[in-house]
């Protein structure tokens, strides 16, 4: 069928094809280096079953968090002007840039032990979070948070506030039209961000390892277990690779069906 | 971005500037030694280096990292002159992919306890660790199997709060305070300075690790590359491997 607008020029098909190239062939290349016979013996092991279900778990949990509190500073960067918004826009985005170990290592100095919020709360309550799954959520929360929050302004800001004053000239107050027009209107996006948190969260290694150390139904997540295993059985981490690889596209296809309602 | 085309301009200029800001420091030397060495060899390598390179006339430089990495690498043929590794079975990685030269074993580590300055949680042996927060390598890495050793040879069943990917990581969860103690070599808790309280294992050296090092076959100067290992034999290497926690075979 010929596309009334042209066919697509060659300048922008070339690179959109390098593009797909050096995405799928690294993809391509670990599927074809996997010992498939290798997988039934991973799946079965109990450090694998630990691993994926932590990594599951604490993913949702921090998404979760990620929705609580990142879709309120969201509406708030997007909705209401106020002065230092451009600061603050700029301080969320900032971990995005950190390299993972950094973010490890700013998360120790806040929450750990000897931190500023972690020594006193560890004298108040006994409780500290490193060497916890608490403290790999609040890891996750972190790294995902940034993802989460630039998706969901974007997704409220292209959502028009002409909506947001409709509604106010009919007596709605801002937390009405907060949750009966603005969410509504940028659901998609907002879920899109939660899906980008999600796998972001289920990748995350850096942080985790470094704030949270390693240990299996505690704070081993797949990406941990994967690397610790590569240090003495290539084949077996590549199994878990492809393990973690076949699960991530299962839940993320599975979303995308059902809620994002992209073909 | 008022006009994107002088920006690209700025950058096509800078570009070269950022190629040459990295390598040469102009010092004149004559040749260039790689090695390629176990992260726990950093500290030492890198003072044997300073002498070596005015003796020589050569710059040297490193990629510190993990034995099993670097011995993949080597095999893999990745540029080098020098493999040191910390335990045999990476350095079998090497020799089974026909790279090395003569294999020699030159420095040999133990494990100690380390606990952070001030030493919170009062620990005084490996029976203290019951209820601790305290860390250890994990199993897959092999300063995870010296420390598994070292527990079953004293009948220690306290689990770690943690099983670190290597024994940096390890020393850093003690030294940051996160961990009441951890099991590092040696030569960690002599790079770590004052900042740790060393703990000697009674029996430790029943587990030994023991250090290798071999030319490589890609080496480009394999003369070279020999006197690299005729440092680290000699009694100037032997004086600074001791002066670093490390003990000689």
């Amino acid at each position: 069928m010929r596309d009334p607008l042209g066919r697509p020029p060659v300048v922008l098909m070339v690179p959109a094809f390098l593009a797909t190239l050096l995405l799928v062939v690294p993809l391509v290349a670990m599927v074809g280096a996997t010992d498939w016979a290798e997988l039934p013996d991973q799946l079965r092991s109990e450090p694998l079953r630990q691993a994926l279900w932590l990594s599951l778990t604490t993913s949702t949990a921090a998404t979760f968090i990620c929705l609580v509190l990142g879709l309120p500073l969201a509406w708030l960067l997007a909705r209401v002007e106020f002065r230092g918004r451009g600061g603050l826009r700029a301080v969320v985005t900032v971990p995005l840039v950190l390299p993972p170990v950094v973010a490890g290592i700013a998360l120790r100095t806040a929450f750990g032990r000897t931190g500023v919020i972690g020594e006193p709360l560890l004298a108040l309550t006994g409780f500290a979070f490193p060497f916890t799954t608490a403290g790999v959520v609040l890891a996750h929360v972190f790294v995902a948070m940034p993802f989460v929050v630039i998706a969901m302004e974007g997704a409220l800001r292209s959502a028009d506030k002409e909506y947001d004053a409709a509604a106010a000239t009919l007596g709605a107050t801002r937390w009405t039209t907060f949750r009966r027009v603005s969410v509504p209107l940028a659901l998609p996006g907002i879920l899109a961000g939660l899906v980008l948190g999600w796998a972001r969260s289920l990748g995350e290694f850096g942080a985790t390892i470094t704030f949270n150390g390693n240990y299996p139904g505690v704070t081993q997540t797949m990406p941990n277990l994967i690397y610790v295993t590569r240090q003495s059985d290539q084949d077996a981490a590549l199994a878990l690779s492809m393990v973690m690889l076949i699960v991530s596209i299962g839940v993320l296809l599975a979303l995308r069906d059902r809620w994002l309602g992209t073909p | 971005m008022q006009c994107p085309r002088s920006t690209l301009a700025l950058l096509v200029l800078l570009l070269p500037l950022a190629g040459c800001g990295s390598g040469d420091d102009e010092s004149g030397a004559q040749g260039e030694l790689t090695v390629l060495a176990a992260s726990s060899l950093t500290d030492v390598y890198e003072e044997l280096a300073t002498s070596f390179e005015e003796e020589n006339d050569v710059d040297v430089t490193f990629s510190f990292g993990s034995s099993t990495d670097l011995a993949e690498q080597a095999a893999d043929g990745a540029p080098g002159d020098v493999l040191s590794t910390a335990d045999s079975t990476s350095m079998q990685t090497a020799e089974d992919a026909d790279v090395t030269g003569e294999v020699v074993d030159f420095a040999t580590n133990v494990m100690v306890i380390v606990t952070p300055a001030g030493n919170p949680a009062g620990i005084e042996s490996l029976d203290d660790l019951k209820g601790a927060t305290w860390v250890r390598c994990a199993d897959e890495v092999p300063c995870g199997k010296v420390a598994q050793g070292v527990l079953e040879d004293n009948d220690i069943t306290a689990e770690p709060a943690s099983l670190e990917e290597d024994v940096r990581a390890t020393l850093d969860k003690v030294v940051s305070g996160e961990a009441d103690a951890g099991l590092v070599y040696a030569s960690d808790a002599v790079a770590a300075g004052d900042d740790v309280e060393t703990i000697e294992i009674a029996g430790a050296e029943e587990q030994l690790t023991t250090y290798y090092t071999t030319t490589l076959e890609q080496s480009e100067d394999a003369e070279l590359a020999q006197k690299w290992t005729d440092l680290l034999t000699s009694e100037e290497g032997g004086a600074a491997l001791t002066e670093a926690g490390f003990a000689l075979p």
